[in-house]
């Protein structure tokens, strides 16, 4: 056997290889992309038309639409508007109190629950109860806020009498009056109820996808469960988690009758939870849809875009970080 | 074929130091591994199986392996791939249960005592007797130094000296010259020679008695093979090794002894075992022969 | 020498004796919990359930503790943690479908589906009137939603399955936005972009219109999922037969994905079918019998119930409220199952 080195030619540049698509496959991509197209052009039309109406509102009020908390029109003799007051400051805040408190009580407990499916539960039981929480995601939100009104409103009102009693000392769990019907706090809990079956569903998947060969290597060294989760699927799916909340956090923002049945609405600030007075968005424009004159209706229009603004936002963050999840722990 | 297969201290007397051979009470094993440096002492009494059957559902997919593994020494198993020698080992760390469908008889005892016995915690038996799997797989959240000690934040096992167990872990896999400067940065940025290394520093930070290693280098090249060959004669100073590996050269270059598996269509059975010289020189059965002269393989 | 082979067997699973300890475990726990209500203030069931969760964390802690030490009392306390959470979970489910079914029974009569409320008030007795209008308009509306949905979700899938263009990324992230969309801004685009500049009326076509937003993006997200099921061979198998990328779409992977399909319909339809805010926007909701989509108030399940409720001064509507809850959720309850059913017998 020869051992000369034969110096080596250098490797050819790969050939550009094209084909020109035949007509009917050019077609058949134009209409699939156009009707790929249509969530852009759709959102695209809500964007454009809520802003078309309400535009005009909003530069009226100016930055009193966002901060300011009244909700009036005075009209003179002949119907027509002679002064108007329209903020969404309250509302505004109605809404996000709601969805945090949503947010705070129902993604431990989703996550918990995803835990137990993935990792504790086997079998026939898995199945069944993942096709229960599944079709809970079905329910509609009218069931929920009329359970939530008619079943759920007392014992609701219960815990928030408790924690006013124990807890009042705390600014957020105090009442400047012993309602407690109909409050943030309820309102919360019961978006919570609706979120529980989203953020668990999506949890769960995350879970499921966490790479077997950490797990096994984290059991082959003696880990406990817990300490395995601790470990391995906790950073792997960290951010998806997060993605999730964040979705559920979007949900309970832009809840409609579910809100409106269970919480009172009064046009006044309201941080502290367990007090019977807030709303959000979408209850106020139910509210005062049916009785609105025109400019009113521009202005719910107008509180309509902030809400699609505030949720599309919302909704973007959470599928950057679900679609990212991990960074590290991937 | 049923010859026995029981590999006395006989043989291996001479690399033995019986001196610091510890009774089996997991008490006295513990206040031993306190007192002294890592990586000098012999680790336990080796492993003992009796009678080990696995199935998978009704499956019947291992019959009947009855084998010892003398402290200090390095057995490999061998045979065609789906013989049930991967599957032989998960049982002798307890890691055959997770599979849902998994059941299996017999007795694996690790001094004297049978690790399956309803009373054990399995969690320390997995302490005791660790595993090295084919694909390296570090945790990609933890620095090298967090990887290397991981075992004992899982296992919340208190330790005084981290930094020196970490120097010397590293030290015995062969990794400690190539990572002292960058014990900070992520595991997932080693080569896979590294990270295998890696891997089995972890495993050392618990100072088990047994290492499992299933087909370690076969995802490795070749110089990353031969380095981790030279770090198993190392390791087997202080420790039983048992490796499962398709690489019969493999086998003959870095075990004492070797265990033949072979399944025809049914259960994997273990069909010889032998001194490692002895079982590919003259090997006792015909399937063996043909195996190790690669005849099928 | 031919031995006996044992049966197999799973030591690792708990003993008869470990069962029989768990069990003692939670029955102490709630022997506990009520002795804790007796003699301290906490009292009703929100105070025995509060200290039966904390008696069982208490009790499962010391217990594994002693036996095994603090890894694995830690371990113990977050398997307590996690059946909790599923419990907390189950226990609306259970109640809603209980609340439902019992107080919705009382509504129900033979009539119920072929009589509309146009000579009947929801006060009156049960017997009279009924929800066929409500029926008719839901099936209506969702019918056109779905028209208009099914062809652009499935076209959005197949853009994301199968040309994957430099579009792909951009689509994704629309579709998931589209579907954070709350109910209540779809009613209000089709409010400001129709009804007001065009047909200034409320119709059963509006509210089909709003609906389709809704039903866009959990049909695309559906049959996206539906498609990537399928396994490449089979593309490749058309392709190489000399199939044009339309051709081997059209012939080879849709119909592999048909039952797939049908199922993104069904999880489409039961999404939108209880969506009560953009209709009460955009089709109000009359009382009697509608079965032209574009002319005139339309009236659909969810307007029905809200009524019902909303103006309950007695027994009767609340009813009636209820009944028309549990033929909703029976709907549900049905496509849910045609879904399951469905999804079963797909060829893995």
């Amino acid at each position: 056997m020869s051992v000369e080195l034969k110096e080596r030619a250098a490797p050819p540049s790969p050939r550009e290889i094209t084909t020109k698509p035949r007509r009917s496959d050019q077609i058949f991509r134009l209409v699939v992309t156009i009707g790929g197209m249509a969530s852009l052009v759709i959102l695209g039309l809500i964007a454009l038309f809520l802003s078309l109406k309400g535009a005009h509102v909003l530069v009226d009020e100016k930055m009193g639409f966002i901060t300011g908390s009244a909700w009036e029109a005075i009209t003179d003799e002949t119907g027509n508007i002679s002064e108007s007051n329209f903020g969404i400051g309250a509302m505004l805040v109605g809404t996000m109190l709601c969805a945090l408190i949503a947010v705070l009580v129902g993604v431990p407990i989703s996550v918990l629950t995803a835990l137990y499916l993935t990792f504790y539960a086997n079998g026939k039981v898995k199945k069944f109860l993942i096709s229960v929480i599944d079709l809970m995601a079905a329910f509609p939100s009218l069931l929920f806020g009329f359970w939530g009104f008619i079943v759920f409103m007392s014992s609701a009102e219960y815990w928030a009498k408790l924690i006013n009693k124990y807890l009042g000392f705390i600014p957020i769990f105090d009442v400047p009056a012993p309602v407690f019907e109909r409050a943030p706090f309820i309102a919360g809990l019961v978006l919570a109820i609706m979120i529980i079956p989203i953020v668990t569903a999506i949890s769960r998947e995350i879970f499921d996808q966490t790479p077997l060969d950490r797990i096994q290597a984290a059991y082959a060294l003696g880990a406990t469960k817990l300490a395995m989760i601790k470990a391995v699927v906790i950073p792997f799916g960290r951010g998806g988690i997060i993605g999730g909340a964040m979705l559920g956090l979007g949900r309970a923002m832009g809840e409609t009758v579910a809100v409106y049945t269970v919480l009172n609405i009064v046009y006044q600030i309201n941080w502290q939870v367990l007090f019977g007075a807030g709303g959000n968005v979408a209850s106020l424009i139910l509210l005062k849809f049916g009785e609105a004159g025109p400019y009113e209706v521009d202005a719910l229009m107008a509180a309509g875009l902030i809400l699609f603004l505030l949720t599309l936002l919302v909704n973007a963050a959470a599928d950057v970080l679900i679609n990212r999840f991990g960074g590290k722990g991937r | 074929m049923t010859e026995s297969n029981n590999f006395t201290n006989n043989e291996k007397e001479e690399q033995m130091t019986t001196s610091h051979v510890t009774p089996s009470s997991l008490s006295s094993v513990a206040s031993a591994r306190a007192v002294r440096q890592p990586g000098t002492e012999m680790l336990g009494n080796g492993l003992e199986t009796r009678g080990v059957h696995a199935w998978f559902g009704k499956k019947h997919v291992l019959s009947d392996v009855t084998l010892d593994f003398a402290a200090g020494t390095v057995t490999a198993l061998i045979g065609p791939s789906g013989c049930g020698k991967s599957t032989f080992l998960r049982t002798l760390n307890r890691m055959h249960e997770f599979i849902p469908t998994a059941a299996m008889a017999g007795e694996v005892l690790l001094d004297g005592k049978d690790i399956y016995s309803p009373d054990t915690d399995v969690t320390k038996i997995r302490l005791r007797v660790g595993m090295v799997f084919q694909k390296p797989n570090p945790f990609p959240s933890m620095t090298i130094g967090e990887n290397v000690l991981s075992g004992l934040k899982l296992a919340q096992l208190k330790r005084k000296n981290t930094d020196e167990l970490l120097e010397s872990c590293l030290i015995r896999a062969g990794l400690w010259n190539e990572v002292k400067d960058r014990l900070g940065e992520h595991g997932g940025a080693l080569s896979g020679g590294q990270q295998q290394r890696l891997c089995i520093a972890r495993s050392l930070a618990v100072e088990p008695q047994v290492l499992l290693m299933d087909e370690p280098c076969s995802a490795l090249d070749p110089g990353s093979t031969f380095r981790i060959e030279e770090t198993i004669a190392d390791l087997a100073k202080t420790m039983t090794i048992i490796i499962v590996t398709h690489n019969m050269q493999q086998a003959a270059r870095v075990s004492d002894y070797t265990a033949f598996f072979l399944s025809d269509g049914g259960p994997g059975e273990m069909i010889e075992a032998a001194p490692t010289s002895r079982i590919f020189s003259s090997p006792q059965d015909k399937r063996t022969e043909d195996y190790v002269t690669g005849r099928f393989g | 020498m031919n031995k006996a082979i044992p049966m197999p067997q799973k030591p690792w699973q708990p003993s008869g004796a470990d069962k029989v300890k768990s069990l003692l475990i939670v029955l102490a726990a709630f022997v506990l919990a009520g002795a804790s209500v007796e003699l301290t203030g906490l009292n009703g069931k929100l105070g025995f359930f509060f200290s039966l969760f904390i008696s069982l964390l208490v009790l499962n802690f010391s217990f594994h503790y002693f036996k095994r030490g603090t890894a694995a009392a830690k371990d113990a306390l977050l398997q307590v943690l996690a059946v909790m959470a599923i419990v907390i979970t189950l226990i609306p489910i259970v109640s809603i479908v209980a609340t439902v079914f019992s107080k919705g029974y009382k509504g129900l009569h033979w009539g119920i589906l072929t009589k509309d409320m146009a000579l009947a008030s929801v006060n009156d007795p049960i017997a009279s009137g009924g929800l066929l209008h409500a029926l008719v308009g839901t099936i209506l509306m969702v019918g056109g939603a779905l028209i208009i949905s099914f062809p652009i979700g499935v076209l959005t899938a197949l853009y994301l399955t199968e040309i994957r263009g430099s579009l792909t990324r951009p689509i994704k992230f629309l579709v998931q936005a589209m579907s954070g969309v709350p109910s209540i801004v779809a009613g209000l685009f089709i409010l400001s972009s129709l009804v007001y500049p065009v047909t200034k009326e409320l119709s059963g076509l509006m509210g089909s219109l709003a609906l389709t937003i809704l039903m866009i993006p959990t049909i695309a997200r559906t049959a996206e999922e539906m498609l990537r099921l399928i396994p490449n061979e089979l593309r490749e198998a058309g392709v190489a037969l000399g199939g044009t990328q339309w051709r081997t779409v059209a012939g080879v992977v849709l119909p592999a994905a048909k039952s797939g399909l049908v199922t993104a319909i069904i999880l489409g339809v039961a999404r939108i079918i209880g969506e009560t805010a953009p209709i009460l926007l955009v089709s109000g909701g009359g009382d009697s019998l509608n079965l032209n989509p574009t002319e005139g108030a339309m009236g659909s399940l969810p307007f029905y119930i809200w009524k019902a409720f909303l103006t309950s001064g007695t027994p009767e509507s609340l009813a009636r409220a209820w009944a028309g809850m549990l033929v909703l959720l029976s709907f549900i309850f049905i496509l849910f199952g045609m879904a399951r059913y469905i999804s079963g017998r797909k060829v893995g």
